[in-house]
C-alpha cells in the first residue's frame, strides 16, 4: 500500500456518520491526495456515497471531523467551501425548460454577488466549461431535450464552471451507456491532467475505476479495506473478500491496467449466493 | 441560429444578466397595467375621459377632476395594483421554493388564519352594518385588517414551530399547513353557523375578497411591505435559482439553505398576510398568475417581476370588470377566480390534448 | 438459478412489516357495531343500551323509541355510510394519484355539490335536505365529469393534471357559489348550515336516496382494488402484468367520484376523513390495497360516528356539527402524525 507523497487539502479524520440510526461510516480516516484522481469503490451499502457527501459537507459527522486546507470544514463558511470544492450529486434534478447555458451559469454562484451577477470573468469561465465538455453547440438547448450523455456533460460543465481546485463526483456515470460513461470519464481525466484539479469520485464499475483512477479506495461496511493504485488494489483475493466475487484479474494489453473478469458459472461451484458481478453492480450504494 | 436569450448589463464593476423575453413581457405588462389603471380611474358615477385621467395623473387636469381621480378613485385602484403585485410575487416565490406549480401560499394555512381572525372580529363584535351589507366605519378601517393580519401571522408562527424538526422540510411544512388550515376553516365555519345572519352575511362578503371601499389606510401597509420585501425577494432569486437544482446541488453551490428557505417563506407569508388583511382572500391570484407569467416569459421558473405585473393586471382588471362591466357589484375575489380558473382549465386541456402519456 | 435455493425453507415475514388480516378486519367491524350502538344511546339525553336494543326491534311509541328511530338511527346510519364512503374514496384517491396528500375533495366533487345546492336554494327555493341531496349528487357528477375530462390525456387520467383540473374547477364553482350567497342572505342562511357538514337533521330517506350511488361506488372500488396494487409499480410494469392501466384508473376514479359525491350529497362536505383515514389504515394494514381499502372504509365509519358522538356531547345540549369536530380534531391530529413520521421522499 503506497501512499501518494503530496499532502492532502481535503481529508476525513476518524469520521463517523449516519442518517439518524446506525452509523453508516465508522471511524474512517482518509486523505484525498491533491492533483490526483481518487475513486471510492465498494459493494452496495458500504457507505461510499455517504463518505463523499460528508467530505462535501452535506452531512455532519457525529464524531471526528472533515478537514479542508487545515481547518475543520464545519468552521469554514458555506460560500468559502463552495469556492474551493464542487460537488456533482447523484441523480441531479433540474426544472423543465432550463437551458444548458443557464445550468452551467449556476456554477458561478459562489463567485457572484447581488451586484455582480454576470461579470466578464463569469462569461469567460462558462464558455470555457462549455467548450471543454463539448456542450458549446448545445448551449441554447433545453436540458430535458438532451440525451443522457449530453445532459451529464452539461452537469459536469456546471461543476467545472464553479472553478474549484477540488471536484467531487457522486456516481457520475449512472444510467449512461458505455460510450457515454467513457465520454464523461475521459472528460474527468482531462480535467485532472490539463487543469490540475483534484478529483474524488464514487464509481460502482470496477473496470472503469481501474482505468481512470490514480488511487482507488476500497470500502466495505463503513470502513476502508485498502487503498492504492489500481494495480495494487485489484487482486483476486480482494475481490473475493470484499465483493464476494470469484474473478480473474487480467492485464489490459493496451494500458497494462487491471481488468476484472468474473469467473462464469460460479454459483453452482461455490453453492452460495452471488453478490453481483463487477460490471453490473448497478444499484447505487446506500445514499 | 442563435437566439439571444439574455443580455449582460454592465456598469463598471456592477453586472447583471437581463433575460430579454421576460423583460419585454414585463414592460408590455406595465404598459397594459397603466392603461387599465387609467380606464379604471375613468369609470364611475362621473365618467371622465381617459385622456383627462392621464393628464390628471401627470399633474394637470381641473380641480374637480383632480378630486375625483386622486382622492376618490385612486386609493382603491392603488390597493388593487399593490395587492395584485404582492400576491403575484408571493405565488412566484412559493412555487419556486416548493419546486411545484401546485404550491401557493394559501395551502400553508396562512390565509385560513387570516380569515378566522377577520370573521371572529366580525361575528364576535357584532358590529356589522345593515343586514347583508359591508362592515363599515372604524371597524373596517382598523380592526378587521389588524385581526386578519394577526391571524395570519400567528398561523405562520405556529406553522413554523410545528414543522421545524432539525431543519425545515418543505413537505412537512405543506402537510402541517394543510392540517392547520383545515382546523382554522372549521373554526371559521363554526363562527359562521353560530352567528346572526347579518354578521354571517358581512363575513361572507369579506371572505369573498373585496376591493370595495378600500382606501389609503389599506393600501399603505401593502405598499410598505412591498417596499421591504421586494428587494429581499430579488436578493433571494439567485439562491432560488440554485435551490431549483436540488438541496444538495444548492448547498454545493454555496447557498445557505435554511436561511434562504426561511427568507423566502417570510417574504411569501408577509406579502400574503398583508394582502389578505387589506382585501380579504383573493382566490387564485397567487396560484395562477405565476404560471401564466411563466408561460408568457418562457423560462424555467415563475418569473418574479413579470408575476408582479401580471398580478396587478389581473386584480385591476377584475376591479374594472366589477365596477364597469357587470350589471351588479361582485366582490373582486369572485371575479379573479372566474378569470383565473377558466384560463388554467384552457391551459390544461391544451397541454393534455397533445400528451399521450 | 441454482436448485439449492429451492430447497431452502420460506423465510418468515420480518416482524416490522404490517400485514392485513381477517382478524383485524373482524375487530374493526365489531368496533363499528359497538360505536353504532353508542351512537344510538348517547346524546343530549342518554339512553341505557338495554332500552336501545329493545326499541330497535319494536317501536313501542315511547319517547325513547322516538328518539332512537326518528333522530338517532338516521344520523348513525348516515354517519357510518359517509364515513365508509369517504374512507374508501380517500384510500383509492391516494392510491391512484400515488400521493399521500390526496383527498377526494381534490376532484371538485365537494365544490360541485355545494354549487348545485346553492343554485337549488336560490333559484328553486328548495329548503329540505332531501331536495338538496339530488342536486348535490347532480352537481358532484357534473363537476366530476368536467374534472375527469380536463385532467385526462389521450392515455387516460393523469394524476397531476387531475388535481390541477380539480383545483381549477373547484375554484370556478366556488366563485359561482360565493357570487350567489354574497348577494342573497336568505340563501346564505340556508347554505351555511349545509356546507358545514352534518349528520343531524336528516331523515332516513336521504340515506335511501344516496344508497344506490354508494353501492355502485363500492362495487367499482372492489373491482379496482386488486389492480391498484399493480398500478403502484407504474403503468408499464402493470401493463406487462396483464392490466389495462387506463381502465383501472377510470374505474377507480369513477368509484371515488360516486362515493365522495354520495357522501357530500347526504351530509354536506365533511373534510379530512378522506385525507387522514388512509394513513391510519396504512399503519394497521400495510400497503396492500386489498386490505387497505376495507380498513380505510371501516376506520372512516368509526371516525365519523365517533366525531358525531363527540359533537353531541361536548357542548350539550347544543351540538357541534360533524364537519367542524372532524376538522378541529383531525387537523391537529394530522399535524401530530406528520411530526412523528420521518419525511421520506415521495
Amino acid at each position: 500500500m503506497t501512499a501518494p507523497a503530496a499532502p492532502a487539502r481535503l481529508g476525513a479524520e476518524l469520521v463517523t456518520v449516519g442518517y439518524g440510526g446506525e452509523p453508516v461510516v465508522r471511524d474512517l480516516t482518509l486523505d484525498v491526495p491533491d492533483g490526483l484522481v481518487t475513486t471510492i469503490v465498494g459493494p452496495n451499502g458500504c457507505g461510499k456515497s455517504t463518505l463523499l457527501r460528508t467530505l462535501a459537507r452535506l452531512l455532519k459527522p457525529t464524531s471526528g471531523r472533515v478537514r479542508l486546507d487545515g481547518d475543520a470544514i464545519a468552521s469554514v463558511s458555506t460560500r468559502e467551501v463552495s469556492r474551493r470544492l464542487a460537488l456533482l450529486p447523484q441523480s441531479p434534478i433540474a426544472p423543465d425548460g432550463l437551458l444548458v447555458r443557464d445550468l452551467v451559469g449556476r456554477g458561478r454562484h459562489p463567485h457572484q454577488r447581488w451586484f455582480s451577477q454576470w461579470s466578464p470573468r463569469d462569461e469567460e469561465v462558462v464558455e470555457r466549461a462549455l467548450r471543454m465538455t463539448d456542450t458549446w453547440e448545445l448551449r441554447d438547448r433545453a436540458l430535458d431535450e438532451l440525451s443522457g450523455g449530453q445532459r451529464q456533460r452539461a452537469w459536469v460543465a456546471m461543476t467545472l464552471a464553479q472553478d474549484t481546485d477540488l471536484v467531487l463526483l457522486d456516481e457520475p456515470t449512472t444510467f449512461l451507456d458505455l460510450a457515454h460513461q467513457v465520454e464523461v470519464l475521459d472528460l474527468v481525466t482531462r480535467l485532472n491532467r490539463e487543469r490540475g484539479r483534484t478529483v474524488a469520485m464514487v464509481l460502482h464499475d470496477l473496470n472503469l475505476a481501474a482505468r481512470y483512477s490514480d488511487v482507488v479506495v476500497v470500502m466495505k461496511a463503513g470502513a476502508i479495506v485498502t487503498q492504492g493504485t489500481p494495480t495494487e488494489v485489484f487482486t483476486t483475493e480482494l475481490l473475493r473478500q470484499v465483493f464476494g466475487l470469484d474473478a480473474d484479474v487480467l492485464d489490459d494489453p493496451r494500458t497494462g491496467l487491471p481488468v476484472v473478469v468474473p469467473v462464469a458459472g460460479q454459483a453452482a461451484a461455490s453453492g452460495g449466493t452471488v453478490e453481483g458481478s463487477a460490471s453490473t453492480a448497478a444499484a447505487s450504494c446506500g445514499t | 441560429m442563435a437566439v439571444l436569450h439574455a443580455a449582460p448589463l454592465r456598469l463598471g464593476a456592477l453586472s447583471w444578466l437581463v433575460p430579454l423575453r421576460a423583460a419585454l413581457v414585463s414592460l408590455a405588462g406595465l404598459g397594459l397595467l397603466f392603461l387599465l389603471v387609467a380606464v379604471d380611474l375613468s369609470v364611475g358615477d362621473f365618467p371622465i375621459p381617459v385622456s383627462d385621467v392621464v393628464s390628471t395623473l401627470l399633474g394637470g387636469g381641473d380641480e374637480g377632476q383632480r378630486f375625483i381621480v386622486m382622492e376618490l378613485r385612486l386609493p382603491q385602484t392603488v390597493v388593487a395594483v399593490a395587492v395584485g403585485a404582492a400576491l403575484g410575487l408571493a405565488g412566484a416565490l412559493t412555487q419556486t421554493l416548493a419546486r411545484n406549480p401546485l404550491a401557493s401560499p394559501d395551502i400553508l394555512g396562512v390565509t385560513d388564519g387570516a380569515a378566522f381572525g377577520a370573521v371572529a372580529v366580525i361575528v364576535l363584535s357584532g358590529a356589522s352594518g345593515y343586514g347583508g351589507g359591508l362592515v363599515t366605519g372604524r371597524l373596517q378601517e382598523l380592526g378587521l385588517p389588524l385581526a386578519a393580519f394577526s391571524g395570519a401571522m400567528l398561523t405562520a408562527l405556529l406553522l413554523y414551530l410545528l414543522s421545524w424538526r432539525r431543519g425545515l422540510d418543505m413537505q412537512r411544512l405543506v402537510l402541517v399547513g394543510i392540517g392547520l388550515g383545515a382546523a382554522l376553516t372549521a373554526g371559521t365555519s363554526y363562527l359562521l353557523v353560530n352567528s346572526r345572519i347579518q354578521d354571517a352575511a358581512s363575513a361572507q362578503v369579506w371572505l369573498s375578497g373585496s376591493l370595495n371601499g378600500r382606501g389609503w389606510e389599506h393600501g399603505r401597509p401593502v405598499l410598505l411591505t412591498l417596499a421591504v420585501l421586494l428587494p429581499l425577494s430579488l436578493l433571494l432569486v439567485r439562491s432560488l435559482n440554485a435551490m431549483l437544482l436540488g438541496d444538495d446541488a444548492a448547498r454545493g453551490l454555496g447557498v445557505r439553505l435554511q436561511l434562504a428557505q426561511l427568507g423566502v417563506l417570510v417574504a411569501a407569508v408577509g406579502l400574503t398576510s398583508v394582502s389578505v388583511a387589506a382585501v380579504g382572500p383573493l382566490e387564485f391570484v397567487a396560484f395562477v398568475v405565476p404560471q401564466v407569467a411563466l408561460r408568457l416569459t418562457g423560462g424555467s421558473r415563475p418569473p418574479v417581476l413579470a408575476s408582479m405585473v401580471a398580478g396587478g393586471v389581473l386584480v385591476v382588471g377584475a376591479d374594472l370588470l366589477t365596477r364597469a362591466v357587470l350589471p351588479f357589484p361582485l366582490p373582486a375575489g369572485i371575479v379573479t377566480a372566474a378569470i383565473g380558473a377558466p384560463y388554467l382549465i384552457w391551459l390544461l386541456v391544451r397541454a393534455n390534448r397533445r400528451r399521450t402519456a | 438459478m441454482t436448485s439449492s435455493i429451492a430447497a431452502e425453507p420460506a423465510a418468515p415475514a420480518s416482524p416490522g412489516v404490517r400485514r392485513g388480516s381477517a382478524r383485524v378486519l373482524g375487530l374493526l367491524v365489531l368496533a363499528l357495531v359497538a360505536a353504532a350502538l353508542l351512537s344510538l344511546a348517547l346524546g343530549s339525553r342518554a339512553l341505557p343500551i338495554g332500552t336501545v336494543i329493545d326499541v330497535l326491534f319494536h317501536d313501542d311509541g315511547s319517547e325513547a323509541a322516538t328518539i332512537v328511530h326518528a333522530l338517532r338511527i338516521p344520523r348513525t346510519v348516515l354517519a357510518i355510510a359517509v364515513g365508509i364512503a369517504l374512507g374508501v374514496a380517500g384510500a383509492l384517491m391516494q392510491g391512484h394519484t400515488r400521493n399521500p396528500l390526496a383527498d377526494p375533495g381534490l376532484l371538485g366533487v365537494e365544490a360541485g355539490a355545494s354549487c348545485a345546492v346553492v343554485i337549488a336554494i336560490y333559484s328553486l327555493g328548495i329548503h329540505d335536505l332531501a331536495g338538496y341531496a339530488w342536486f348535490a349528487m347532480a352537481g358532484a357528477g357534473v363537476a366530476a365529469v368536467a374534472v375527469f375530462a380536463i385532467g385526462s390525456t389521450r392515455a387516460g387520467p393523469d394524476p397531476v393534471s387531475l388535481v390541477l383540473a380539480g383545483a381549477a374547477v373547484s375554484a370556478l364553482l366556488l366563485a359561482i357559489t360565493q357570487a350567489i350567497v354574497v348577494r342573497d342572505s336568505e340563501t346564505l342562511d340556508a347554505y351555511r348550515f349545509w356546507v358545514v357538514g352534518s349528520a343531524s337533521g336528516r331523515s332516513l330517506s336521504v340515506f335511501w336516496q344516496v344508497l344506490p350511488f354508494l353501492l355502485v361506488g363500492l362495487l367499482f372500488a372492489a373491482m379496482s382494488t386488486p389492480g391498484l396494487n399493480l398500478l403502484q409499480l407504474g403503468d408499464d410494469v402493470a401493463a406487462s402484468l396483464g392490466l389495462t392501466p387506463w381502465r383501472q384508473k377510470a374505474l377507480g376514479i369513477a368509484a371515488v367520484m360516486l362515493l365522495a359525491g354520495a357522501a357530500t350529497a347526504a351530509c354536506g362536505p365533511v373534510g379530512f376523513v378522506g385525507l387522514v383515514v388512509p394513513h391510519l389504515a396504512r399503519r394497521l394494514g400495510g400497503v396492500d390495497y386489498r386490505w387497505l381499502v376495507p380498513y380505510a372504509g371501516l376506520l372512516g365509519g368509526l371516525l365519523v360516528v365517533a366525531t358525531d358522538i363527540v359533537g353531541r356531547l361536548v357542548v350539550r345540549p347544543a351540538e357541534l356539527q360533524v364537519g367542524i369536530v372532524m376538522a378541529l380534531v383531525g387537523g391537529p391530529a394530522f399535524v401530530l402524525l406528520v411530526r412523528r413520521t420521518r419525511m421520506l421522499k415521495l
